[in-house]
């Protein structure tokens, strides 16, 4: 009877031993295949406090500071510290308003880490924050800087910095929610120069988040690194120049130095002050920025393309004569035109037209005729394959491809290849359609920029430096290789001297009379482009001096008329302002300053 | 003179050894839960860890007073402590203090003492006088209800106290009343209603119901070791439950839950022809019992959801300790399995905890203590500490087995019963495989109620089992 039951002490000791089993599984489970859980207990128990560093600084050529930063305060959060508060007076303090307060509050999951809960707080309410914040329990603030800009000047060269998108933080582990980075111009392209390197110390907290000491004795630590400064090709006085010239005019500027290829000036109007794109009202700012019908935010130097007008010919006369269909000597008719058929290509000279004077007095037929000439060349099997080489030889000029600047959302331009004619033709090609393309119409499309390069390669006699911004890095002995490659054209320096004899007369006694500046030889093309968006564009491209030129310039004034107007004397007013650094004209100085050509009627 | 010396010679010494073991790993686990930097005298009284040691002290002063008092005085007076701790409990909800929502403690001067903690071995004490007592059967219905009511009357004094944790360990005593011949089915029935009481209220009873079918079928399968007619009837539940499903799909749209009810029904309808013919007892049973948890989980469920107010479930919930926290339910467990995961194989090394040092994990020196062992000793630790219970446990049990006496025997089982639930639901809860339920790790939590309590439940056994061999 006693021991009847006596087999039952077997399944008690099973059971426990089977429980207990189960538990060192679980446990197994735990602590031994993947560490996930460490990572979790090293989430809980350690606080990392970023040290974000300074941009680097940005400073014009001469070495005039353009852009800089100043600290803000950005209030960050803890959510389970939080206890009841006064909403009232914390609002006060941090000028938001109670709802907003809320919202953001609502907007902030996690309970245990720290969270910016409002940002770029002023020194002023920073500081009243401060002798208050032992009353709100939770809250904390961190210093970082933002950008500020010395001068109102070159916003869209500079760019600007914002919060990095999550798409950004997905891709580059460096880059946390909150962070800034260089959104668009300088400031995107040379990101990683100008952020430095954030910095990290690691401490080990405890649940409250008080931080208990440093993590594994700073093991872990890194120093913030300051951002490189950098020194621009820029030229401020000349930028702030060419910005006032442009005002209440739609269009661009665009200036090289020939022989390094530094942009000197890049104005594209209208433009903004790049201090309205920082700071709390960035974003409300930006919103005006963006739906102004005039575009500002739009970098027109590098975007825009514009047909290059007349300015062209400068090109096809090179690629004539490279290609000897014609020679410095060719003469050709031009009786008001060039006529083929009932095609007719309006032009004003009488008789015959010779070389230098087709580009002096701008003559379509002549330009008409060479390119015909250029098409049909016999050395070409067909007019497609002729078509193509003088394609290569544009984009040898950087006409229809990005020029590989170091600004960014650069713009190719348009030139259509062979192919994209042999389907539009369907195999027949006819030259005549396509003889707008001798003038710089039609189916071409080129940015102030590459009009620019073009100039600098002609100044050079023949090649050029990829224009660039960037002049000097800190600490590095040079800037990217590419920028000190000389890039040839693929046209004979012995055919420049003669077109830059013609681009001299051009301004001497051509059609850009109003760009002559006494002892300053100034040698350009103007251009004056039919466009469908109304008025025709003023177009005008020059370097100067001849001899050891020290500036290339283009510049396109939207919908104002004749190159010889306006983009003309600009230009000259630039060239002037940069190699004299006075004005010897002031009543053309006057008319650009006071001309509003924002809204001219044909 | 000599028989005291015949009781030391018959101390059972590899249990007073592994309680040693225990009780110094469990200080050091304190120390190290509560050590900082600023106190690090392991006698500094303002720390846990000095406290825990005078609590020591007093237990090895108890232990000694153990082994002096007379064998028979356990058993002579069991009754009676029996009464005195009823006594105490009345008496704690009258003049007692409320710590932590319970009003368990009583306050003299710098001492706090919770007579539930002592209530458990006077029970077990009661019980193992009772049952023992000639002609007593745990089978006969009369003695059950009695031996039940020894139980109950403590169990729901400590409930009125707000302490239901401390109350389930009474459960415990299933063990003994199993040991000594309590129906075999009863205890499976007992544990299944359990087990699906608690997992129609931890899961989504879809899931339940979904899982019932194939068990049943399993079991089936155990039992008759048919494994064609279990492999046919489980075809047959699931190509039943399928076209159901996919009809339902396309047509009425009612819920999943009643397409498995209905797939359950019509698939005992296939067999009953078959079954009656083949005559196979189990499958009658079987569908009965499957039948029938179903309808229990459904009025569980039903109970549950629909009938009870909210703050009736919320409390239900929080009994069970799946609302432990009202504010972040599961955190508490969230952050012991983080920290025990942590530790890894080897652990973080002694003091080096961060989880637990830096208070991730709450309680972390009395009822999440084994936090500190799973953090810092790794699997290891946590595998030796395991093992080192199991093996008293096991001790124990042999030793209840070894007494001549069955008043021994049964007090052996209820303070190896008690002990077992203590670590399951202890250890259980801080790996997420229990609920929530605030009750000491044995040896190992700080406290000195506790600790005595363990102690002397341990050390009667001990005193008792040291006199074995006499004749009474």
């Amino acid at each position: 009877m006693e021991n009847k039951y006596a087999n039952r002490k077997l399944i008690i000791s099973g059971f426990i031993i089977l429980v207990l089993i189960i538990f060192i599984s679980r446990l197994f489970y735990l602590q031994v295949p993947d560490n996930h859980y460490k990572r979790s207990a090293e989430n809980n128990a350690t606080r990392h406090l970023t040290q974000y560093p300074s941009r680097g600084l940005i400073f014009d050529r001469n070495g005039e500071l353009l852009a800089y930063n100043k600290p803000v305060f950005d209030v960050l959060i803890v959510k389970k510290e939080v206890k009841e508060f006064d909403t009232l007076e914390f609002c006060r303090i941090v000028e938001i308003d109670k709802a907003e307060l809320i919202k953001k509050f609502r907007q902030i999951k996690s309970r245990f880490k720290p969270q910016i809960i409002i940002q770029l707080l002023s020194f002023e309410r920073y500081s009243l924050l401060e002798e208050k914040l032992y009353k709100f329990s939770g809250f904390y603030t961190q210093t970082r800087t933002i950008r500020a800009y010395a001068k109102p000047i070159a916003a869209n060269v500079l760019g600007y910095v914002g919060e990095v998108n999550q798409k950004t933080i997905d891709n580059q582990p460096y880059y946390q929610s909150g962070d800034y980075i260089g959104i668009s111009g300088m400031e995107k392209s040379y990101e990683r120069e100008f952020r430095g390197n954030k910095g990290i110390q690691i401490f080990t907290v405890d649940v409250h988040n008080r931080i208990k000491g440093s993590y594994k004795d700073g093991e872990y630590d890194s120093l913030a690194l300051v951002g490189a400064n950098i020194t621009t090709t820029l030229d401020a006085r000349l930028q702030a120049y060419g910005e006032a010239l442009m005002k209440n005019k739609k269009g661009s500027i665009v200036a090289i130095e020939p022989s390094t290829g530094g942009i000197l000036a890049l104005v594209t109007s209208p433009t903004y002050n790049p201090n309205l794109l920082v700071g709390r009202e960035r974003t409300k700012n930006y919103r005006k920025l963006a739906i102004d019908s005039l575009k500002p935010l739009f970098n027109r130097a590098i975007r825009s393309s514009y047909p290059p007008g007349s300015t062209f010919k400068l090109v096809n006369a090179l690629i004539g004569l490279q290609e000897k269909v014609i020679t410095t000597k060719t003469v050709l008719p031009c009786n008001g035109g060039y006529r083929v058929g009932s095609f007719h290509q309006h032009c004003h000279h009488g008789g015959a037209v010779n070389f230098i004077y087709s580009i002096q007095g701008s003559c379509n037929a002549y330009y008409s005729q060479v390119f015909m000439r250029i098409l049909k060349d016999n050395k070409f099997d067909s007019t497609g394959i002729a078509y193509q080489n003088w394609r290569n030889h544009l984009l040898k000029f950087g006409i229809g491809r990005k020029l590989q600047t170091d600004l960014s959302y650069e713009r190719e331009g348009i030139i259509y290849t062979k192919e994209h004619y042999d389907k539009f033709f369907k195999g027949r090609w006819r030259p005549l359609r396509l003889v707008s393309m001798a003038i710089g119409q039609g189916e071409i499309g080129i940015t102030p920029m590459q009009l620019a390069n073009i100039t600098a390669a002609i100044a050079n006699h023949g090649y050029y430096y990829i224009p660039h911004i960037v002049h000097e890095i800190e600490d590095r002995d040079s800037i990217d290789a590419r920028f000190y490659k000389k890039n040839y054209v693929g046209i004979d320096s012995i055919y420049f001297p003669p077109v830059i004899e013609a681009m001299e007369l051009v301004v001497k006694a051509g059609t850009a009379r109003r760009a002559y500046i006494p002892g300053i030889s100034i040698c350009g093309k103007t251009g004056t482009a039919e466009n469908p968006h109304g008025v025709d564009h003023s177009i005008f491209t020059a370097f100067a001096p001849r001899e050891n030129p020290k500036i290339a310039i283009a510049v396109y004034v939207e919908n104002a008329g004749y190159g010889g107007t306006w983009a003309a004397p600009i230009a000259s007013l630039m060239i002037e302002k940069f190699l004299n650094d006075s004005i010897s004209r002031p009543y053309v100085e006057e008319r650009i300053l006071n001309a509003n050509l924002l809204d001219v009627k044909k | 003179m000599k028989r005291s010396s015949d009781v030391i010679n018959n101390i059972d010494w590899i249990t007073v050894l592994l309680y040693f073991v225990l009780i110094i790993m469990g200080w050091a686990n304190i120390y190290a839960a509560v050590y900082n930097d600023e106190h690090i005298s392991i006698f500094d009284i303002s720390q846990r860890y000095g406290k825990q040691l005078i609590w020591i002290s007093v237990a090895f002063i108890l232990i000694i007073t153990i082994l002096l008092i007379d064998n028979n005085f356990y058993e002579n007076f069991a009754y009676l402590l029996y009464l005195a701790t009823i006594f105490l409990l009345i008496a704690v909800l009258i003049f007692g203090t409320k710590v932590h929502g319970a009003r368990s403690w009583f306050e003299i001067g710098p001492i706090r003492f919770q007579p539930a903690e002592f209530a458990k071995l006077a029970t077990a004490l009661a019980l193992a006088r009772f049952l023992s007592t000639f002609g007593v059967k745990i089978t006969k219905m009369k003695d059950l209800a009695i031996a039940g009511l020894i139980i109950f009357v403590p169990a729901a004094l400590i409930v009125l106290q707000n302490d239901t944790g401390s109350a389930l360990v009474y459960a415990s005593f299933i063990i003994v009343f199993y040991r000594e011949g309590l129906w075999t089915w009863l205890i499976i029935l007992g544990l299944v209603l359990t087990t699906l009481f608690i997992s129609v209220l931890m899961i989504d009873i879809f899931y339940i119901l979904l899982v019932l079918p194939p068990l049943g079928i399993l079991i089936f399968y155990i039992v008759e070791k048919n494994r064609a007619y279990a492999l046919v009837a489980l075809i047959v539940f699931i190509v039943i439950n399928g076209t159901l499903y996919v009809l339902n799909k396309y047509t009425l749209s009612i819920d999943y839950t009643y397409i498995i009810l209905i797939s359950v029904f019509l698939t005992i309808l296939v067999f009953i022809f078959p079954a009656y013919k083949f005559k196979l007892k189990t499958f009658g049973i079987l569908s009965i019992i499957l039948i029938g948890s179903m309808a229990f989980s459904f009025s569980v469920d039903y109970l549950f959801n629909s009938v009870l107010e909210k703050h009736q479930r919320t409390r239900i919930n929080v009994l069970l300790g799946l609302e432990e926290d009202p504010t972040g339910v599961g955190y508490n467990v969230n952050q012991s399995t983080i920290a025990i995961g942590s530790g890894g194989v080897f652990g973080k090394g002694y003091l080096q905890g961060t989880q637990t040092k830096y208070d991730f994990v709450p309680e972390q020196d009395t009822d999440f203590i084994f936090c500190t062992v799973g953090e810092e000793w790794g699997f290891i630790g946590t595998t030796t500490v395991i093992s080192l219970f199991l093996f008293l446990l096991l001790r124990l049990i042999y030793m209840a087995e070894r007494q001549k006496s069955k008043f021994k025997r049964l007090y052996g089982y209820g303070v190896a019963s008690i002990l077992f639930f203590h670590i399951i639901i202890n250890v259980g809860m801080t790996i997420g495989l229990a609920p929530v339920i605030g009750i000491p790790l044995p040896f190992f939590s700080y406290g000195g109620s506790s600790l005595w309590s363990f102690t002397i439940l341990l050390f009667i056994f001990i005193r008792l089992d040291a006199s074995r061999k006499e004749q009474f």
